[in-house]
């Protein structure tokens, strides 16, 4: 199977680890990804007012780069980039007075052919998580992993459609098809403070903590993610957390999902 | 809350909702929002009270509150609206009403904490200068 693939900023630099074991465990599992030509950073966030268009244009543009490549699904990793991705998509299908606008400044048209599609859901939908079970070298059974989806993956309810909003389960049955237990746990889906890291960090720290314990007291050894600002918030405070409090061995690690495929595969 | 009439900004209103695409008089103030919003704890005015405020045309006083820089946009409060208010969308225009002023800026560069140059991700960068400065 082959799709074209958008790393964006954060995943040839700080997310390193996630980009080399999604790139790994995908050849493992006959998948072929080509890094798509010339990118630009997706701007992070999708952009939330009526009157700016500039912002849709590095989306759009590797969309079409993704379909000169002769694909029709392009490959993000990067829950923000996914975000991003997945609502410029559909608002060029659905928007015509938007779409007339982007065009307007292209060379080419895009009207919305390539579908935008997280590694998850490639895993779950392509490949099946049935095969990726057959395929595991290393069951991971008897890890407790905290299945941590944050905001991006899946909100909002009406546009980004990779699974219930209230009560997502693809990373448990992800975590099942590794030999690994997922922990139930009431703040998986609960935002960790984003980019309230970078200027307000008193508010992320505190969204942490909350989310810490709640995983914590329901049994998890570590948490898995899908976001390097997720990871990079869950680990920064922890350990401040964990600093202030008398208890060193609450410490619980944060991976990618792609770095427990890899292991199970044993890669 | 006494609401003087003189103190409404119908300019301030159309514009929030021009720009955000939201219509504030859609919400009958279940308070959904609050109730589930992550961050709520460190609000001045709450989210369902932003729109009350908007629908009351007291735009000044919501561009003065903290709350427009605490939002995250973590899109919680309208996956729940069960009138589909767009309430970030809302925020977000605020925000812009005080960030395309020239000056506007809440985040400068310098302000960045030491471990946050030294350790962030280029994610969490781009999105909080893309939320507090133009």
């Amino acid at each position: 199977m082959r799709y074209s693939y958008y790393p964006g900023c954060t995943l040839k630099t700080r997310a390193k680890a996630y980009e080399d074991t999604a790139l790994s465990t995908a050849k493992a599992l006959g998948l072929s990804l080509t890094e798509i030509k010339e990118w630009q950073c997706c701007g992070a966030l999708y952009p939330l007012n009526t009157d700016e268009i500039f912002s849709f244009f590095s989306p759009v543009r590797a969309l079409l780069q993704t379909r000169a490549a002769g694909e029709d699904k392009l490959v993000t990793l990067c829950a923000g980039c996914y975000n991003v991705f997945k609502r410029t998509n559909k608002a060029v299908r659905e928007d015509g007075e938007l779409r007339r606008k982007i065009n307007a400044y292209l060379e080419e048209d895009y009207m919305g052919e390539v579908d935008v599609v997280h590694y998850l859901e490639v895993l779950k939908n392509d490949v099946g998580f049935g095969s990726i079970a057959e395929k595991v070298k290393k069951r991971l059974t008897g890890r407790k992993l905290a299945p941590y989806y944050g905001c991006l993956l899946l909100k909002p309810r009406a546009e980004m459609d990779l699974d219930d909003v209230e009560n997502p389960t693809i990373f448990e049955n992800f975590l099942n098809a590794l030999g690994a237990t997922a922990v139930s746990y009431p703040y998986k889906t609960e935002c960790c403070g984003s980019y309230l890291s970078m200027a307000n960090e008193e508010i992320a720290s505190a969204a942490v903590g909350r989310i810490l314990n709640s995983a914590y007291k329901n049994g998890a050894e570590a948490f898995v993610v899908a976001c390097p600002l997720c990871k990079y918030n869950l680990e920064e405070y922890q350990s401040e957390l964990l600093a202030a409090s008398k208890d060193p061995q609450l410490k619980l690690p944060v991976f990618y999902f792609t770095e427990l495929l890899a292991e199970a595969l044993a890669l | 809350m006494k609401v003087i009439t003189e103190k409404i900004n119908y300019n301030l209103l159309r514009e929030v909702e021009e720009v955000s695409g939201q219509k504030v008089s859609a919400c009958f103030q279940c308070g959904k929002c609050s109730g589930g919003c992550p961050v709520v704890w460190s609000m001045d005015v709450l989210p369902h009270q932003v729109l009350r405020y908007a629908q009351l045309g007291l735009v000044d006083e919501l561009l003065h509150s903290k709350t427009l820089w605490i939002c995250a946009s973590c899109q919680t409060c309208d996956s729940r609206c069960p009138r589909n208010v767009d309430i970030p969308k809302v925020i977000e225009a605020l925000r812009l009403i005080i960030l395309r002023n020239k000056g506007g800026n809440y985040l400068h560069p310098n302000d960045l904490p030491a471990r946050v140059r030294e350790n962030a991700p280029q994610q969490g960068l781009v999105s909080a200068f893309r939320k507090y400065a133009k």
